[in-house]
């Protein structure tokens, strides 16, 4: 756990009045970001610029809805759907790995009660835990008893906690109603396609009717049914995500289309994600050798839809069974046998009381990188950097360079500071990959990088990454991500202005596949 | 006849359990089966076994040939 009293005022800034912080807040818009092309990158565009007093009351708090909140917040999912409706070429069932981090694996699957149990037991642990998901391993409206009934539980003994499904979609008109009911605000659905033509190469099938239809004629239907689920949630009300997978050859192209349906019926968010299909995982995409896409195509993608709609860049795709900040995962806390033992106090005020305090570190968080952009506001440079942060969440540069399992990607502009995305770096769990040399992994991940911002790092590494061209920082330890990464930029502008240092366009990087591990 | 589950094929996702129209399924040692005696191979209910239509790993709910052959009444 960490120390959340210190690090608010550790890295040297000062806490604001909150008059003073609230009129920052107000004049913020995006996660920080001024984009002026286009929508801010980080789906909470935490501004009331342009968004609804209502709407940024639903996702201010939600990780997984805005990116400044993701520094802050944690989730959890529940493994009480373990029925699916439909087969998608990127899943498969049989495989199951403890240490795998990808949508569709649990360790245990869970019944509504021990869900439940589970829910109080993290928000007692994690007072930032503000949002339960249910996301499979499978489709939470194909198993619709299981999942109102743990949303019914959880809704009556914790009703701070927000409540939010994923779902493929097939199923989702029928239950529309019921989502309301127990106040879900926020549904994701999972949309690969908007042309049946395409989605036959993604879908092998749908249960449908009772009979398991196949081709054209199921990807038609499934098609149908998401875009009249999409369109009633939103005259319900109801923020809507949408979740893509970008498969290069097949979809990657035709998501553009995608972004634009989904906005046009009222999307509040896009996250476009990387086909993950590792040879191991004995999916049919697997097996049959299809790539998924690399960093700078993925993030080429993301922008073409950027002018369109707030995309999500900081989508973890996480494990049915996550719990924790997105990007960490301590669901091994958390098994069915430790919960069942723990003794929980559910603790409504102390749990009011440690987000107030989150807030102010968030509020803090915003306001030195408002300060820090005061003097860029004049500059104008086509000048564009990627810088990689190693953080262990708080919106700081808190996580040594060794201990890194992931790195958030920043780009930097005139314009500021703007989170585009995050690399994993931790390891392979099986299939040979164990023996493979770290070091030169992390740098073909952040190989698009200019620097590295760590609060600690070796020497040894250190020269590696020189070699690469990619500069080693352990000056802003503890400091706010933000507020660094434009300082660093403005240091660099000045060096390329007085032809210290040549800016030259860096190369691709890797997106990583294997497992997640915890340990 | 009736259908049966290979155990070891079964990921126990569940979703046969409530597709079965004689509550022939249920879950047991972590996996889940099929009373053969329940089981009428979804004749004079659905066009297609339930089980098999539902089930995302191909050739776990397959026909037990140890059981006759189901007669509608």
């Amino acid at each position: 756990m960490q120390n959340q009293t210190q690090s608010n005022n550790s890295g040297g800034q000062e806490i604001k009045p909150p008059e003073q912080i609230m009129q920052e807040i107000a004049e913020h818009k995006g996660c920080g970001t001024s984009s002026e092309g286009g929508k801010a990158s980080c789906g909470s565009s935490g501004g009331p610029e342009d968004m609804s007093p209502e709407v940024w009351e639903k996702v201010k708090n939600h990780p997984c809805y805005s990116e400044e909140a993701h520094h802050h917040y944690a989730r959890m999912h529940v493994a009480v759907a373990p029925a699916c409706n439909i087969q998608c070429n990127y899943c498969n069932r049989k495989y199951d790995c403890a240490n795998e981090s990808r949508p569709g694996v649990v360790s245990e699957k869970l019944t509504p009660e021990q869900a439940s149990k589970k829910v109080l037991a993290v928000a007692s642990t994690i007072p930032q835990m503000t949002v339960l998901g249910i996301a499979g391993p499978g489709d939470p409206l194909a198993n619709p008893e299981k999942t109102f009934k743990t949303f019914e539980l959880i809704y009556n003994a914790a009703p701070d906690i927000k409540l939010c499904l994923s779902t493929n979609g097939l199923a989702l008109p029928d239950h529309i109603d019921t989502i309301k009911s127990f106040n879900v605000d926020h549904v994701t659905i999972t949309i690969n396609m908007v042309d049946p033509e395409v989605g036959q190469h993604i879908y092998p099938w749908i249960f449908w009717n009772h009979k398991r239809v196949t081709g054209i004629e199921a990807s038609k239907i499934l098609h149908e049914r998401q875009m009249l689920g999409l369109e009633m949630l939103t005259a319900a009300g109801v923020l809507c995500k949408v979740n893509s997978v970008m498969i290069p050859g097949i979809n990657d192209k035709h998501l553009v289309e995608v972004n634009r349906a989904v906005k046009s019926r009222g999307a509040f968010l896009h996250n476009i994600m990387p086909l993950i299909s590792a040879p191991e995982h004995g999916t049919v995409f697997g097996l049959n050798g299809q790539r998924g896409p690399s960093a700078q195509e993925l993030k080429a993608l993301q922008d073409s839809c950027e002018g369109e709609m707030n995309m999500m860049r900081h989508c973890r795709q996480c494990r049915a069974d996550a719990v924790g900040l997105l990007g960490e995962d301590r669901s091994s806390e958390f098994s069915t046998e430790k919960v069942m033992e723990m003794d929980i106090q559910y603790d409504a005020e102390g749990r009011k009381a440690y987000q107030q305090q989150v807030e102010l570190e968030r509020q803090a968080t915003v306001a030195a990188k408002e300060a820090e952009m005061a003097d860029l506001v004049e500059e104008f440079s086509d000048v564009k950097i990627l810088i990689a942060v190693a953080t262990k969440g708080h919106g700081r540069v808190n996580e040594h360079f060794g201990h890194a399992q992931e790195f958030q990607i920043y780009e930097l502009s005139t314009e500021g500071s703007k989170f585009v995305g995050h690399r994993r770096v931790d390891l392979y769990c099986q299939g040979g990959f164990g023996e493979e040399d770290t070091l030169p992994t992390v740098i073909r991940a952040i190989n698009d990088c200019v620097a590295v911002f760590v609060a600690k790092i070796g020497g040894c590494p250190k020269d590696s990454l020189k070699a690469a061209g990619i500069d080693p920082v352990d000056k802003y330890a503890h400091e706010f991500i933000d507020q660094s990464t434009v300082r660093y930029f403005k240091e660099y502008l000045g060096k390329v202005k007085s032809g210290e240092i040549a800016h030259v366009a860096r190369g691709d990087a890797d997106i990583r596949q294997g497992a997640y591990i915890a340990a | 006849m009736a259908y049966k589950i290979i155990s070891s094929q079964c990921t126990s996702c569940s979703a046969c359990e409530p597709e079965c129209p004689n509550v022939a399924i249920s879950e047991k040692d972590g996996t889940f089966v099929i009373s053969a005696k329940k089981c009428s191979e979804c004749i004079g209910y659905f066009d297609e076994p339930q089980c098999v239509a539902v089930c995302p790993v191909e050739n776990t709910c397959v026909i037990d040939t140890s059981y006759p052959r189901y007669q509608a009444a």
